[in-house]
């Protein structure tokens, strides 16, 4: 049986993944330029909840995820996925040709990369955590 | 236009919605579409007569050639117009026909997707969309047909149609490949356009053979003929605009389409033509042998099918004038038939026609439909079904090939189909009073409108072919089957010749089966046991056949052992991995051996983790030295400089061995299971797999073929696509089709996993203990 933590487990997880989840993001952004993107930020995000899994057990996570089920995470990664598709069409190109606008005050470069990268981001962090937590469920609940 | 007709899908997927705002006028609302659509195509109809076609560009995939260009000549308007205004006259007769069926929205969704992709499939330009279009037509038919899906006749019906159609829709694909090679083209416009003969080409023979498969099974030809009777499980305006008007035309169009570029060589005017005869004739006989009226219709439908490919098989200018004609003529009063057959069953309660009677007195309006289209079935005049009996009738006597053979055919034929006509129109209406398990009255308005609108064209176009353009309409559309330009004038007299009197001959027999009719069914009974070894048997026999294989090589090949699915797969790979590298081309070593001290370490810790692995009696241990291998390959990544992919290792990893932790405390105790003859088998089987690959590595770095296309990627990921991260840049733009199917994937695997262990779950606390699965979760590990 997976068995909730101990103290130092509770008390690093709590710590650990705030942390982590800001570390998921900042390599999701910068996946374009320096090593990271969408499907190695989505698996830091899941090791984070991974983590905290192990140290507070599945209800615990399940309200740290508030109304969000994994499920649903991985709907929202393929939705981003197909949205980011679309704006080729719009500008007469084919079916996924990226599109790049500056937004000018930040100087940040948005692009239909960047939303297809947070795609896949959703999906993995979603898939990822959808069966560890199932599997931990149906072992908690088992006699 | 393209969208307009797309639009058509949100129509239909927006059915439910309309259901809730319009309630029983849904069905009126809906066929606004169709009617907007015919007024369109009429709109554009003195262009296309004017001009001969008319081209509606869209470009899809451009560097695949798939477009979703609209081709609109003669041919396609002609069944536009066909698709559209039946389709509205369909609609407001359903609405009346399911009027209280709870299920009607999801008809409505059914119905309107299949006129969409009709009429894609008759104005796609592209052989791409054309195929898709088709295709959808074969998958919304199956929902109709199995509309009714408690009853299992409906559902195996509906089935039959599936595979019949399906099979020869994969057929079609092969044959529609070919003519894009073979023409260099892929689209329509441009095959129907070019000089270089199609029928000189090498591939003509297996082309043709391919795209006659796919035509003769959409279009219910013998021996495929047997799915269209089951068809009629599905309600009645189903039958009436798909499996007689429309859908079971398509294979018709599709040869009318190819005919200037594929028709008149041999292979084709013999085929086209014994075939088309035969079902002509096999079809009109088969009808006589039922007394269920949908049945009656659909043989009738056969045989107008087979007409329509003999007409095409002919091939001279006269059968193009017959075959437009014969197939407006046909839409018209078979639509209109098919309706009355509804309104029929839906008054009395029965199907069976020897179980009415004297029906005239309470429907008036029905046995005037009934009796103007069965009229213009039987070819009388002055209905426009004697116009198009007659061309057809003189085309048979001017066939060049089989002259004798068609002529028999074709009188038989429409003596059989006259004798039918009398059996609908007179049967039900007139003679001693049946009881009825419903007591009959006139159907309502709604479902009156259609049959009649139909019927009063039949008699209109007899009466003034000139009418309406319709000579106009129907030269136009001859001009795109025989590919010159055609003059077609029709009327009700052409003098006394042949045909009219083998017209005339054929009514006066056909009257008097007509009368004899039940004797003739008793005599007929007597063949019955022939008939149960038709073409039908066959498809059993084979789809029985393919069950038995599968599940022979489903015990064989996935019998539910993680281990038999590895050794399969392996065993399926070194033979083929083995076979290209070994006997196709040799193994090549041309590389320096030069290796440092830490990369041994590395390589060398690998080795032992696998080595622990295999041998360990312990699971945890075994878990974790293949964890130890896996980060041994992030540190090989790391030390070839490739920081991405050893940070995803090195993650994948974690979570693996995350994964496998939780996955241990369910499997039973760790025993031996196989025999020490099959270890060492799966020893070899291994050491192959891996020896294969090492060969496989080797020889790919030796080879170079070609120039290497990550250069072209490193040099532009900056300048083209912004990025600098090269992996991340093919993750999300050079190959980011790829990574969309790769999260579809992922998601799937994921919505498996968790339904899996749910299920399993579910069972469980049902008192049930997963006793399906292979393993078993009473034994706690103690590791």
């Amino acid at each position: 049986m997976v068995k909730s933590g101990t103290i130092i487990l509770n008390t690093a997880a709590r710590l650990l993944m705030p942390l982590q989840l800001l570390f998921s993001v900042f390599l999701l952004l910068r996946g374009h330029d320096e090593p990271g993107g969408g499907f190695i930020a989505g698996l830091v995000a899941a090791g984070a909840f991974t983590l905290y899994l192990f140290a507070f057990g599945v209800s615990a996570t399940k309200e740290v995820l508030r109304m969000v089920d994994p499920r649903d995470l991985i709907g929202i990664g393929l939705l981003l996925g197909m949205i980011s598709v679309v704006p080729a069409w719009f500008m007469g190109q084919p079916f996924l040709t990226a599109q790049w606008w500056t937004i000018p005050v930040i100087d940040f470069k948005a692009s239909t990369p960047l939303i297809f990268d947070i795609g896949v981001y959703f999906a993995v962090l979603g898939s990822v955590t959808g069966m560890v937590m199932t599997l931990m469920e149906v072992d908690k609940d088992e006699p | 236009m393209q969208l307009a007709v797309l639009m058509g899908f949100l129509l239909a997927a927006s059915s439910p919605l309309l259901h809730r705002w319009f309630g029983h006028r849904t069905s009126l609302v809906l066929a606004l579409f169709p009617a907007g659509l015919a007024a369109w195509l009429l709109l554009q109809a003195p262009e296309i007569i004017e001009n001969g076609s008319l081209l509606l560009e869209w470009q899809w995939v451009p560097s695949l050639g798939i477009s979703l260009t609209f081709l609109l000549d003669g041919l396609s308007l002609l069944f536009g117009l066909l698709i559209t205004v039946m389709g509205a006259c369909v609609l407001v007769y359903a609405g009346g026909y399911l009027k209280d069926h709870p299920d009607i929205a999801r008809f409505h969704i059914a119905l309107v997707a299949f006129m969409v992709s009709m009429l894609g499939l008759v104005l796609a330009d592209g052989l791409f969309t054309l195929f898709i279009f088709w295709e959808l037509t074969s998958i919304t038919s199956y929902l109709l047909i199995g509309f009714n899906h408690a009853d299992i006749e409906a559902r195996k019906s509906a089935r039959q149609g599936l595979f019949v159609t399906v099979a020869g829709g994969l057929a079609l694909m092969a044959g529609l490949v070919l003519l894009g090679i073979a023409s260099g083209s892929w689209s329509l416009a441009e095959i129907l356009d070019q000089e270089a003969d199609l029928r000189e080409h090498t591939l003509y023979t297996p082309m043709l053979i391919c795209l006659l498969l796919g035509a003769f099974t959409k279009s219910a030809q013998f021996p495929f003929h047997f799915w269209l009777p089951n068809a009629m499980a599905a309600p009645t305006p189903v039958s009436a605009y798909l499996h007689s008007a429309t859908m079971v035309k398509a294979g018709i169009y599709l040869l009318a389409r190819l005919h200037p570029e594929l028709g008149g060589t041999a292979m084709w005017v013999g085929i086209l033509s014994v075939v088309g005869a035969t079902t002509m004739l096999i079809g009109a006989f088969l009808a006589i042998h039922h007394t269920n009226i949908k049945k009656l219709l659909a043989y009738s439908t056969i045989m107008a099918l087979g007409t329509l490919t003999m007409l095409l098989g002919i091939g001279t200018e006269y059968a193009m004038t017959a075959f437009v004609t014969f197939l407006l003529a046909h839409s018209l009063y078979k639509g209109a038939l098919f309706m009355v057959a509804g309104i029929l069953d839906h008054e009395t309660g029965t199907k069976d026609v020897t179980q009415m009677g004297g029906l005239r007195a309470l429907m008036p309006v029905t046995a005037i439909i009934a009796l103007v289209a069965a009229l213009s079935l039987a070819g009388v005049p002055p209905l426009f079904g004697f116009i198009g009996k007659e061309l057809m009738l003189e085309s048979v006597l001017g066939a060049d090939r089989f002259r004798m053979l068609l002529v028999l055919f074709a009188f038989v034929a429409s003596i059989l189909t006259i004798a039918v006509a009398f059996i609908i129109a007179l049967r039900p209406f007139y003679g001693k009073r049946h009881h009825t398990p419903l007591e009959p009255h006139e159907a309502p308005l709604s479902m009156l409108v259609g049959p009649a609108l139909l019927a009063v064209g039949s008699l209109l176009l007899g009466l003034m072919p000139a009418l309406l353009g319709a000579n106009a309409l129907l030269t136009s559309a001859a001009t795109s089957v025989s590919g010159e330009t055609m003059e077609v004038t029709l009327s009700l007299w052409y003098g006394i010749n042949v045909a009219l009197i083998m017209s005339i001959i054929s009514l006066g027999v056909g009257f008097l089966l007509f009368k004899r009719w039940d004797n003739v069914r008793a005599k007929l009974s007597l063949l019955a046991p022939i008939r149960r070894h038709g073409p039908e048997a066959g498809y059993e026999s084979m789809m029985n056949g393919i069950v038995q294989f599968s599940e022979w090589q489903t015990r064989l090949l996935q019998n539910g052992y993680m281990r038999n699915y590895i050794l399969v797969m392996l065993i399926t790979l070194i033979a083929l991995i083995g076979n290209s590298i070994l006997l196709r081309h040799s193994p090549i070593f041309a590389f320096d051996l030069d290796v440092r001290f830490h990369e041994v370490v590395v390589a060398g810790t690998m080795a032992m983790g696998a080595l622990f692995a295999t041998t360990t009696r312990s699971r945890l241990g075994a878990v974790v030295s293949v964890g130890v291998m896996g980060f041994s390959i992030a540190l090989i990544f790391i030390l070839f400089s490739a920081p991405d992919l050893a940070i995803t290792q090195l993650l994948v990893e974690t979570l693996t061995v995350i994964l496998l932790v939780l996955v241990l405390f369910r499997l039973p105790r760790f025993s031996n299971l196989s025999t020490s003859l099959e270890r060492i088998r799966d020893g070899v089987v291994a050491a192959m797999m891996g020896i294969l690959i090492c060969l496989l590595i080797m020889t790919a770095w030796s080879i170079q073929q070609f120039e290497p296309i990550s250069t072209y990627m490193i040099e532009n990921s900056a300048p083209l696509a912004y990025g600098r991260n090269i992996v991340n840049v093919i993750l999300v733009d050079y190959r980011a089709l790829d990574t969309l199917g790769e999260m579809f994937v992922l998601a799937l695997a994921a919505i498996g996993v968790i339904a899996m262990l749910k299920l399993r779950h579910g069972e469980n606390s049902n008192g049930k203990s997963g006793e399906s699965s292979k393993v078993t979760t009473k034994e706690p590990y103690d590791g």
